[in-house]
């Protein structure tokens, strides 16, 4: 079997967001790039069934679609474990956009799974891996909070409201994955990054494609008013602000 | 010309973020000069399905197929797709839910239908079709045009509101014709709570972190949910550290919530959590640290341990709650 996890190249998400003075873009200078938080608890998961498959999952590739200055993420990626790495050399433009490079790029493949992170923490899109499943008409399940290998057969957890559903998809698929599909994220360790120099990272080039979306303007968000403060001996106050200024009781 | 509503249900029944997408698209449905007309998949009584036509829906498409009992992403983006095309419709709606994240994305790749999620309001055009979305999470907006032909939008919770458009929905019969050979998951079990108020759906939020000290120190926290009849959540570290189950962890990877109310207890603030409930309408911090980023969020706060000012707080708002 062989695992093949989706990676976004994202700005770290403690970074301070600022606009570029005509607003038509997010400045990103200087900013410190990391793999899509999903997509680091994808790659995390997608490593811990290798090992525990006894030699059944052969490889986890990660790929990505990218210009070159995605390649430090994609070391890291391999840093962290997994065995080689992909990248379509273009500048990711909109989901579907991606979806169909990442589809192109894979037609002479074969991933038994492939893992997506629910959302990027970027332009918060939420559609990549699910668009990815239609391109390649493969079966998917989203919102899926873990991922068990039973003998042939891949059982997956689907959040749903309250709860969760235990599903079997066919092989392959696509799993979305979200929350709870691995506890912490690796870090990568020195061997890992020494390692990481020598693994394999193919670049492709990409196919036609096109955007159906585009991002024309940006605006910070409006400045909130300053915090009203209610003394800790005088909580009655916050009830009665609740109720008659804020009338949300 | 149309605008299409997918209106998911919950065990034959709508929720108010339904409504909600259905008064949005109402309205745009007017911008345009065309009708709304909503659709729902499974088996929901036609008085459920007649509430619709109260927020603007003109027409209600029913499609009643037992295989749909269980959601396959592949048949339901095809039944959306093949009811976009009976339709004609060149706007499709959709809600936030984990189900259109599932399904509004194939259904995009089927029709080339360029799809924006998490729309936070009206179309700011109509030509070139432009809508507005948080994007950073929140620390900024964007204004996205949707280039193809056939527009997909999935609207943020809570973003538009229910707005009522008094108007009698016909109620039709849809049959997708769904082959079998279509579905490829199966669903084997099913874990699921019930008479409990979910995250996703609550009206008030009480949220607990790491000033709350320990597992053990919750009950007066659940006891304030009660008064108030709210859900409650919790920050990251309290689920990382096991106090908390990871179903209440709200923030960037956890839950994106926008109640009405979000009352947040001993948690500092960080960025990652913020950014998961900043679309609250009202937030109101108690932390002992003056400083902590969360009173930069808040809209109202107290200084104090939160230990000590709970106790206070469920006596104010069970008084409240006699008298009012």
């Amino acid at each position: 079997m062989k695992i093949l996890v989706c990676i976004s190249n994202v700005p770290d998400t403690t970074t301070k967001i600022k606009l570029t003075a005509d607003q038509s873009a997010v400045d990103l200078a200087n900013v410190q790039w990391i793999i899509n938080p999903w997509d680091e608890l994808a790659l995390t998961r997608a490593l811990e069934l290798k090992e525990t498959s006894g030699g059944k999952i052969e490889k986890v590739t990660v790929m990505t679609v990218g210009t070159q200055s995605a390649e430090p993420t994609m070391r890291k990626a391999l840093a962290i474990g997994a065995d080689d790495a992909i990248r379509v050399n273009a500048e990711p433009q909109d989901a579907y956009f991606t979806a169909q490079q990442i589809a192109h790029a894979l037609k002479d493949e074969h991933y038994d799974i492939i893992l997506c992170g629910i959302e990027s923490s970027d332009y918060n899109g939420s559609a990549m891996g699910n668009m990815l499943s239609e391109f390649m008409e493969l079966p998917a399940v989203s919102s899926v909070s873990n991922i068990e290998i039973d003998g042939d057969q891949v059982k997956v957890n689907r959040e749903i409201p309250g709860g969760y559903e235990v599903v079997e998809p066919e092989l392959p698929f696509v799993a979305v994955v979200q929350k709870g599909i691995a506890k912490e994220p690796r870090i990568p360790s020195m061997r890992g990054i020494m390692m990481a120099r020598r693994k394999p990272l193919k670049v492709v080039e990409p196919a036609e494609a096109e955007a159906l979306t585009e991002f024309v303007r940006y605006e910070p968000p409006k400045p909130k008013a300053a915090c009203k403060m209610v003394d800790a001996d005088n909580v009655e106050e916050l009830v009665e602000l609740l109720h008659n200024e804020a009338k949300i009781i | 010309m149309s605008v299409l509503i997918y209106t998911e249900n919950f065990d034959g029944k709508f929720k108010k973020a339904n409504f909600e997408i259905v008064s949005y698209g109402a309205e745009i449905a007017q911008q345009l000069g065309t009708d709304a007309i909503a659709l729902s998949i499974g088996n929901v009584a036609d008085d459920e399905l007649k509430q619709l036509g109260t927020y603007g829906a003109t027409k209600v498409l029913s499609f009643n197929d037992e295989r749909f009992a269980t959601l396959d992403n592949q048949a339901y983006a095809t039944a959306i797709a093949r009811a976009t095309e009976h339709t004609g419709a060149n706007v499709v709606i959709f809600s936030n839910s984990n189900t259109s994240k599932a399904v509004a994305p194939r259904v995009s790749v089927k029709l080339k239908a360029g799809m924006v999620f998490g729309v936070t309001g009206l179309p700011k055009n109509l030509d070139p079709f432009t809508v507005p979305k948080k994007v950073f999470h929140g620390k900024a907006f964007a204004d996205v045009v949707i280039k193809s032909p056939v527009k997909i939008i999935s609207l943020a919770q809570n973003s538009f509101g229910v707005t009522e458009h008094p108007s009698e929905a016909v109620i039709e019969t849809f049959a997708a014709d769904i082959d079998d050979s279509t579905f490829k998951t199966k669903v084997i079990s099913v874990e699921k709570a019930t008479g409990k108020v979910l995250l996703t759906d609550a009206e008030i939020i009480v949220s607990g972190g790491r000033g709350m000290k320990g597992p053990e120190n919750w009950k007066p926290l659940e006891e304030l949910a009660e008064i108030l009849g709210a859900a409650t959540a919790c920050s990251r570290p309290v689920s990382d550290e096991g106090w908390r189950p990871h179903s209440e962890h709200v923030g960037q990877t956890g839950k994106i919530v926008a109640p009405n109310l979000y009352i947040a207890l001993g948690i500092s603030g960080a960025i990652q959590h913020l950014a998961g409930v900043s679309s609250s309408k009202v937030i109101v911090a108690v932390n002992t640290d003056p400083e902590a980023p969360v009173f930069q969020a808040a809209d109202y706060g107290i200084i104090g341990d939160v230990q000590k000012v709970l106790p206070k707080l469920n006596e104010a708002f069970r008084k409240f709650k006699a008298e009012n």
